[in-house]
């Protein structure tokens, strides 16, 4: 009996012993020659052939300019599998990574899973100010870390049909929310229990109808000075939920409109409900102009500025803004080759000008907004504008990345089908949620 | 005396090497796979881990987090513990029920073992979102059935009251694997019992209670223990109906709703990866491991337990 015992003890020392050793991993120093050849790899997201094609064309023109660095380059790589490859490190795993998600810069820079690009940045004398639009700077930052940069840039607006407008005697795009809600009825046609034509999908599962989208109209603040959610204190939010919940009611309601959500092709795919005409008007990022154009759409679409409330009209022309990171893995021994890459796709007026136009996104430098070589037709033109509008606005970081924002939205499908009616008590308690997540994350 | 003495003992350790040796395998195996990961996932579960960073003793708070203020975890419990009873349940009766019918068929027994056996074979994902594409609430065919002939069309997917009878009719559905083997231990219950049940007057019922229940109980135990098991493991089907049927498969500045509807699909494995690989949070992951674990085993001893007398005897 006392040997099962001890065999148990030291199993369990073993087991302690091995799990105490693992998840150390400390930052190397940054000691390679940028200047001799290197081969570093690249993770990035993007799938679709153009997409790919033009990372590859930018990438070969990193590699003209270093002929020394060789980038091996793997796409359709998505945050959870670039969470696995910096945990476990290893010669496999990535040196320079990008991702989509703007609101996993907060976990990925508290947990110093990319490196610090500070003492980069200083190296090469990069002057964040003159080269970034402030917003682009505030969401690849966490807490005054600086551990990402922006690729390019996504900017939010209204997507219109032309002929559906010109059918029912609209002239012009709505400035105005009260505008838009009047368009919105009047170009919804009832059929049956469904809809012949949606004026506009406000349901929170509508894909890009999210309540951060949303929002973003009204300038909000997520979380105070301490880092407390300010769900509840901010007026914004109820004013929005507001807004949201009654456009569901003057459109026929939260079931009715959730069954002809049903009937929605693949929103990435050619059936997207503004491609097929099921809406006539959607808030959407500027890539949906070339996939519009991908999937053969005949009718003539319309983009401005998503609508503001009434009551901030002069804000017209602001929207909500996203867009790609980029980043140096902390487990990186290629650090200053990886650098090279990350200041040539982020900082080269040419390269990003180029990955601009072949990727359809906005360009996420100030030089590269300005270039003569950049691609832009009269409606690329307007979310180049929503970019850089003062007032145009995103999601902060936070240490659990957009774990806030899922507890918001959780929120809003409760409020918007009637399920919960108690504005003021269910924001305070979406505040109390964040704050207990905020606070297990920390 | 002491020479015999000493040889016994070289004797008996040399045994006591060779047992060993011929279990270590066993023990290779239990150690590194079972015992390993079971003490690491205790001991992170007092840890904040989130894998890059050395693990810092935290005492309880994972554990008051994941049972106080996560509001996934309660959900995901219920409905874990809805799919173990409902779904498990009506997959033993179903693949008991088809397994009888097919073992009476006369003509065509192939055709209609192939038929009820290849949806087994789906690939989880594709089957998943073929059921997704056919109870769609909108455009499905099923429900456009229902509708033909005046019947409601339920939401299916989209309607968290549905939703986990959704799932189980895709259970039901990949039945086949149940079906083989209630076949086999139909197959082998000896004839000329049913013939001097049918002697002493005995009705269908009494033959199926009395003869067929008696001989296969030993593999009603087994599919409801590993039923219970697998259950307990679901992750993949209701993940991609949540996400098929919400619509938002994840995009720039997505948020990805876990259960969709209303966390009605939520089970617990889903909350392990959700806070282990996508919240970093390891100990909060380890938490939820523990409480399957533990569910797992309290329905297993609890089945064994109650099986015990419900097994066949040899007397």
């Amino acid at each position: 009996m006392r040997r099962v015992h001890k065999a148990v003890i030291a199993s369990a020392a073993i087991a302690l012993l091995g799990t105490a050793c693992t998840g150390t991993s400390s930052a190397p120093p940054a000691s390679d020659d940028a200047t001799k050849e290197t081969t570093i790899t690249f993770w990035h997201g993007w799938s679709a052939p153009s997409e790919a094609a033009a990372i590859t064309a930018n990438v070969k023109s990193f590699e003209a300019k270093f002929p020394n660095i060789k980038v091996k380059v793997v796409g359709n790589i998505n945050d959870d599998k670039i969470k696995q490859a910096l945990r476990a490190g290893g010669p496999s795993a990535p040196d320079v990574v990008s991702s989509f998600t703007t609101d996993n810069v907060g976990t990925f820079c508290t947990s110093n899973v990319f490196a610090d690009l500070k003492p980069f940045l200083d190296k090469s004398g990069v002057d964040l100010d003159k080269t970034f639009p402030k917003p682009l700077q505030d969401y690849t930052q966490f807490q005054g870390k600086r551990c990402t940069l922006p690729l390019l840039n996504d900017a939010y607006g209204l997507y219109y049909n032309k002929d559906a407008f010109k059918a029912a005697g609209i002239a012009e795009p709505p400035k105005t929310l009260s505008e838009f809600d009047a368009i919105a009825k009047k170009l919804t046609k009832p059929k049956g229990d469904g809809y012949a034509q949606l004026g506009f999908m406000p349901n929170f599962h509508g894909y890009e109808s999210t309540a951060t989208h949303f929002a973003a109209q009204w300038n909000p603040t997520y979380f105070t000075p301490e880092g407390k959610s300010n769900l509840a204190a901010d007026p914004a939010f109820g004013k929005m939920l507001t807004w949201q919940s009654n456009l569901v009611k003057e459109l026929g309601g939260f079931a009715k409109l959730e069954k002809y959500r049903a009937t929605f092709g693949d929103e990435w795919g050619a059936k997207n409900p503004f491609h097929t005409g099921q809406v006539a008007m959607s808030i959407d990022g500027e890539w949906r102009l070339g996939m519009a154009k991908e999937a053969g759409v005949k009718f003539d679409i319309g983009v401005a500025p998503f609508p503001v409330p009434d009551e901030q009209a002069d804000s017209y022309g602001k929207g909500y803004l996203s867009g790609t990171i980029i980043g140096i893995a902390n487990t990186s021994q290629k650090q200053n080759a990886a650098w090279e890459l990350v200041k040539y796709m982020t900082t080269d007026t040419e390269g990003v000008v180029n990955f601009s136009n072949g990727i359809h996104n906005v360009p996420s430098t100030l030089d590269a907004l300005k270039s003569p070589n950049l691609k832009i037709d009269e409606k690329f033109k307007v979310f180049l504008e929503i970019a850089q509008h003062p007032k145009s606005s995103t999601t902060p970081a936070s240490p659990n990345g957009g774990a806030y924002q899922l507890t918001l939205q959780d929120f809003g499908y409760a409020f918007e089908s009637g399920k919960q009616t108690d504005l003021a008590a269910g924001l305070a308690k979406a505040d109390a949620q964040i704050d207990k997540d905020i606070a297990q994350a920390k | 005396m002491a020479t015999i003495s000493v040889g016994l003992r070289h004797k008996r350790r040399k045994e006591r090497l060779r047992n060993l040796a011929f279990l270590s395998p066993w023990l290779i195996g239990v150690s590194v796979f079972f015992l390993y990961p079971l003490i690491s996932t205790i001991y992170f579960s007092f840890m904040k881990y989130d894998g890059f960073t050395p693990p810092v003793w935290t005492g309880l708070k994972n554990w008051r987090y994941v049972f106080t203020d996560y509001p996934f975890f309660w959900p995901a419990l219920r409905n874990t513990l809805w799919l173990v009873i409902i779904m498990v349940s009506l997959r033993v009766v179903f693949g008991l029920g088809i397994g009888m019918l097919i073992t009476k068929v006369k003509t065509g027994a192939g055709f209609f073992r192939t038929a009820f056996y290849l949806p087994y074979l789906a690939p989880p994902v594709a089957a998943t979102m073929a059921f997704a594409f056919l109870l769609n609430p909108g455009t499905g065919p099923v429900n456009n059935i229902l509708g033909s002939i005046g019947l409601p069309q339920p939401g299916w997917f989209n309607d968290p009251a549905w939703s986990k009878p959704a799932l189980t009719l895709l259970a039901l559905w990949g039945i086949g694997d149940l079906m083989v083997i209630f076949m086999a231990s139909l197959l082998d219950v000896p004839q000329e019992q049913y013939e001097a049940a049918s002697l002493d007057g005995a009705s269908w019922w009494q033959r199926f209670r009395f003869v067929t229940l008696p001989n296969i109980s030993p593999i009603v135990l087994f599919a409801v223990v590993t039923g219970v098991i697998q259950t307990m493991q679901y992750y993949t089907q209701p993940l991609v109906a949540g996400k098929v049927a919400s619509g938002i498969i994840g995009g720039s500045g997505q948020q990805f709703e876990p259960g969709y509807p209303e966390k009605s699909t939520l089970t617990l494995p889903q909350l392990v990866y959700h806070l282990g690989f996508q919240r970093f949070d390891t100990g909060g992951a380890s938490v939820i491991a523990l409480v399957l674990f533990v569910l797992a085993m309290v329905f297993t001893g609890l089945l064994m337990r109650r099986g015990s007398g419900f097994l066949a005897t040899d007397d």
